[in-house]
């Protein structure tokens, strides 16, 4: 992936919320997005996994980013969705957002600084952070997100 | 036996298998310590030796065989894989294609014996710097372009034409090789041969001819014909009495020494073949009628180069030359045109449940006449789906006879091999199963049966020792049993002796003696399915490197099926294959626990029961009920999804009588809802395999998802 962002000059995120900060998901691994929907609980499973839903027929696996993270649990609102990513490594899964915001395009030289992953720290997910419009997005690495661990 | 009707499942089988080969090869040559390849070429390498074994495609075999033990090595780590050895494993792969070719053309693998590429194999074995000598390197094809247009040195002598050459050299006269060549243009060859034979015959003896006289009578010949002949006359003369004939493009005279015509065990049983079927031939050639494949038969064997002998005993109609191998006269239809039919059938079903789905909420708001309409015509849809389904199934469907079919031949092979005396038994080969099922099941079944040839008979004498008939017996039983196919491969040798196994499992670390002393029977026989575990001390061309149950194990359980084992020490063992009939649609109960929904697999239920609290008992302070006569174990549902159950403690249990094997169990539910034909999903890829107790997803007719509970790994 992280070739991929040297070979490119600009990148576009989608920027979501989860809790207070906000959180850039690289567009090239989204699939769709979607309003929270009832979720059927699959037994014995890591609790920041959800369940599964049906996604036009298929089966998708449902994960909360916030419990993976390490933050409270999900609240009921409105603006919550689910974002729908395809990963080469996990097959398709599904991530609770509290709020989708809008898309970005960052210039990768001047825009984002990278960060060295390190793997002590449980919860780094960041390969990055992204500056935008005075804001700063953190720029999520999904393989590791998706790690189990 | 006849193995052409296997041609085809063997051909693609070998192709695919020299396809992963070679991928994996070359993913080798980039790393090469990767053991996840080296266990994958091992194994590819060993299928194909088995496979060609059966077909009995013997050059072939021993190739692989011999490549086979070099990846033995390597995964020893007593050999290091280096460039030249991954160069001699490509050439091999050549040879490998070249058989598959020769095969697919003729029914026959040709003549090649690949003998330094063997010869390689074996330096690599012996750690001698291999490929030294890239000259060596280039299969030796002994063709007749090497015998530069001498083509009567193919001639078979049989032992009386030896004799008579041997006398006539006595005498002093001269024995002549002569090939003629007859130009292309010609129209009428077999009067030319005549002219040619006339002339020859002015001057001395013809012993004998390639085709035979009768043949090039026939005009049974390409453009040029051998013989060999006795005469006073010396060469020049020969060659210029036949060059007089016209349209002659070329003749080739020389003395013939008896030292260069070889003649040994092989091509003496093919001449005594052709012989054989020669007399047929022309025995049915009196009897007024030529059959057809008679003179083909004859033609392939007249043609048929004489270290071929040991195809030629082989039925005829497998190496019609240059013909295609016989293909059955039905509509071939690309299993993926199916998959995309069962799909859309999957798509129908799921919009019938909703549907019907739909018209129960309406029905509940409005008690209309108008309704009942509806319901008719969904009940309609509803069979119709069903029926649908069945057909689609049923074009799937073959009988395992294909494959089976093939395992006596290598039974008798094995018998030979082993030097046992064994006999197969084999039922149900009308048993029908999903054609891409059936065709993985072929290599999972010849494993067993190796392994009960194997390691699962003794020796006659030991047999004879313990009282049992000499003649060890292997029995292979295929039968449905409700929505299963059941394969069982059973033997009346040894068992397995879980002792041995222990210790073996101990000896190769892979297991500690205080885990061996708490291990149950079950968890030791569990060990033989662990990747390359063998009891076998030595090993054998037919088993004993450990290859074998672990690729079972995986095998059957990719086409969500189970094996089990069941062993007597000195009686011996049983493997039990299930298979699931359908792998996309079943028909399930629909229950509810905890508030949520569940589906159970129908062909696992046995009964529903209505228990009370009190006829719940406890042994070994586990719940079990009395049931006609059996005690059976109660699993409470709630407590194993973790959910709460809706039921007062006070109030009876629904309880769901559940069969696997020769296990029951009672599954306690809230509520039932009846019964549905469900599509099984994947629960994605991400979580598919993480809760055992789940075995899939469904989508029911409201859009919901529901779990479908795996009985098996419940009980």
């Amino acid at each position: 992936m992280e070739d991929l962002i040297i070979a490119s000059e600009t990148a576009q995120y989608i920027v979501i919320r989860l809790g207070q900060e906000q959180y850039g998901i690289d567009i090239r691994y989204i699939d769709n997005i979607v309003r929270m929907q009832h979720i059927t609980r699959v037994p014995k499973l890591a609790a920041y996994l959800k369940g599964v839903i049906n996604l036009r027929g298929e089966v998708i696996p449902i994960m909360s980013l916030r419990l993976k993270m390490g933050l409270p649990a999900d609240e009921e609102s409105k603006s919550a969705r689910i974002i729908i990513v395809k990963l080469e490594q996990y097959g398709t899964i599904g991530m609770i957002v509290d709020e989708v915001r809008e898309v970005v395009t960052l210039d990768l030289d001047t825009q984002v600084e990278k960060m060295a992953y390190d793997k002590e720290d449980k919860n780094n997910f960041i390969q990055g952070v992204g500056k935008y419009e005075g804001g700063l997005i953190s720029l999520l690495d999904l393989n590791i997100v998706a790690q189990e661990k | 036996m006849d193995v052409s009707q296997y041609l085809e499942i063997f051909l693609d089988e070998t192709t695919e298998h020299l396809q992963n080969l070679n991928t994996q090869i070359l993913e080798l040559e980039q790393d090469s310590e990767n053991m996840d390849t080296i266990n994958e070429i091992f194994r590819a390498a060993h299928s194909l030796k088995g496979m060609a074994g059966t077909m009995g495609y013997k050059r072939m075999q021993n190739l692989t065989h011999d490549m086979e033990n070099v990846f033995s090595e390597v995964r020893n780590g007593s050999i290091k894989v280096k460039a030249n050895m991954i160069d001699i494993l490509f050439q091999c792969l050549d040879a490998l294609e070249e058989y598959t070719t020769n095969i697919r053309e003729s029914g026959d693998e040709g003549t090649n014996d690949n003998e330094p590429l063997i010869k390689m194999l074996g330096d690599i074995l012996n750690k001698k710097a291999a490929g030294e000598s890239e000259a060596t390197a280039e299969p030796a094809v002994k063709s007749a372009d090497d015998s530069d247009g001498r083509k009567w040195l193919e001639i078979n002598l049989n032992s009386t034409d030896k004799m008579v050459i041997g006398e006539a050299q006595k005498q002093g006269k001269m024995v002549y090789g002569v090939t003629v060549s007859i130009q292309e243009s010609c129209l009428l060859k077999a009067a030319r041969a005549f002219l040619v034979f006339k002339a020859v015959e002015e001057l001395g003896e013809i012993i004998v001819s390639n085709p035979s006289a009768q043949d090039i009578e026939d005009e049974r010949f390409d453009l040029d014909f051998s013989l060999i002949m006795i005469t006073e006359a010396d060469v020049d003369k020969v060659t210029a009495a036949i060059s007089n004939v016209s349209e002659i493009e070329s003749v080739l005279a020389e003395n013939l020494d008896l030292s260069v015509m070889q003649l040994d065990e092989e091509s003496r049983e093919a001449e005594e073949h052709k012989e054989n079927m020669r007399k047929e031939t022309e025995k049915s050639e009196e009897s007024t009628a030529v059959a057809p494949v008679a003179t083909q038969v004859q033609q392939a064997a007249q043609t048929a180069p004489a270290p071929a002998a040991a195809a030629a005993k082989q039925p005829a109609a497998a190496k019609q030359s240059g013909g295609k191998p016989v293909v059955n006269r039905t509509v071939r239809v690309d299993i993926e045109k199916l998959d995309v039919l069962m799909n859309l059938v999957s798509e129908l079903i799921i919009a019938k449940n909703s549907l019907v789905a739909a018209s129960e909420a309406t029905m509940a708001q409005n008690s209309g006449t108008a309704q009942s309409g509806i319901n008719e015509q969904i009940e309609y849809l509803e069979s119709v789906t069903t029926n649908l389904h069945e057909s689609v199934m049923k074009v799937r469907m073959v009988p395992i006879e294909s494959v089976v079919n093939k395992f006596p031949r290598m039974i008798r092979d094995l018998t030979k091999k082993l030097n046992k005396k064994m006999e197969l038994y084999m039922s149900g080969e009308e048993t029908e199963l999903d054609r891409t099922v059936v065709d993985e099941i072929g290599d999972p079944l010849m494993h067993l049966l190796r392994n009960s040839a194997d390691h699962g008979l003794e020796s006659a004498e030991v047999r004879a020792q313990r009282g049992k008939p000499e003649v060890g017996s292997i029995w292979l039983d295929a039968y449905q049993d409700g929505n299963n196919v059941v394969i069982e491969v059973r033997d009346d040798g040894n068992g397995i002796d879980t002792e041995s196994v222990k210790r073996k499992a101990i000896e190769r670390g892979q297991i500690t003696p205080e885990q061996a002393l708490n291990m149950s029977e079950k968890e030791i026989i569990d060990l033989l399915f662990l990747p390359s575990f063998s009891t076998a001390e030595k090993v054998t061309d037919v088993s004993g490197r450990g290859v074998g149950l672990d690729v079972v194990k995986s095998k059957i359980e990719a086409l969500s099926g189970e094996v089990e084992v069941k062993s007597r020490l000195g009686e011996g063992s049983t493997w039990i294959i299930r298979l699931p009939l359908t792998l996309a649609i079943i028909q399930a109960l629909m229950v509810e626990i905890g508030g949520e929904k569940y589906a159970i697999s129908l062909g696992s239920i046995q009964t529903i029961e209505d228990v009370m609290p009190e006829d719940i008992k406890l042994v070994q302070n586990k719940e079990v009920i009395h049931l006609r006569g059996s005690v059976i174990p109660l699993i409470r549902l709630d407590k194993e999804l973790d959910v709460t159950s809706t039921r007062a403690p006070e109030e009876n249990l629904t309880v769901i009588i559940v069969k696997k094997g020769d296990k029951t169990a009672g599954f306690v539910v809230d509520e039932l809802q009846g019964q549905q034909e469900i599509v099984i999903k994947s629960m994605g890829k991400y979580i598919d395999n993480k809760c055992k107790l789940i075995s899939g997803a469904t989508i029911l007719g409201d859009g919901e998802v529901a779990l479908i509970l795996d009985a098996n790994a419940l009980i």
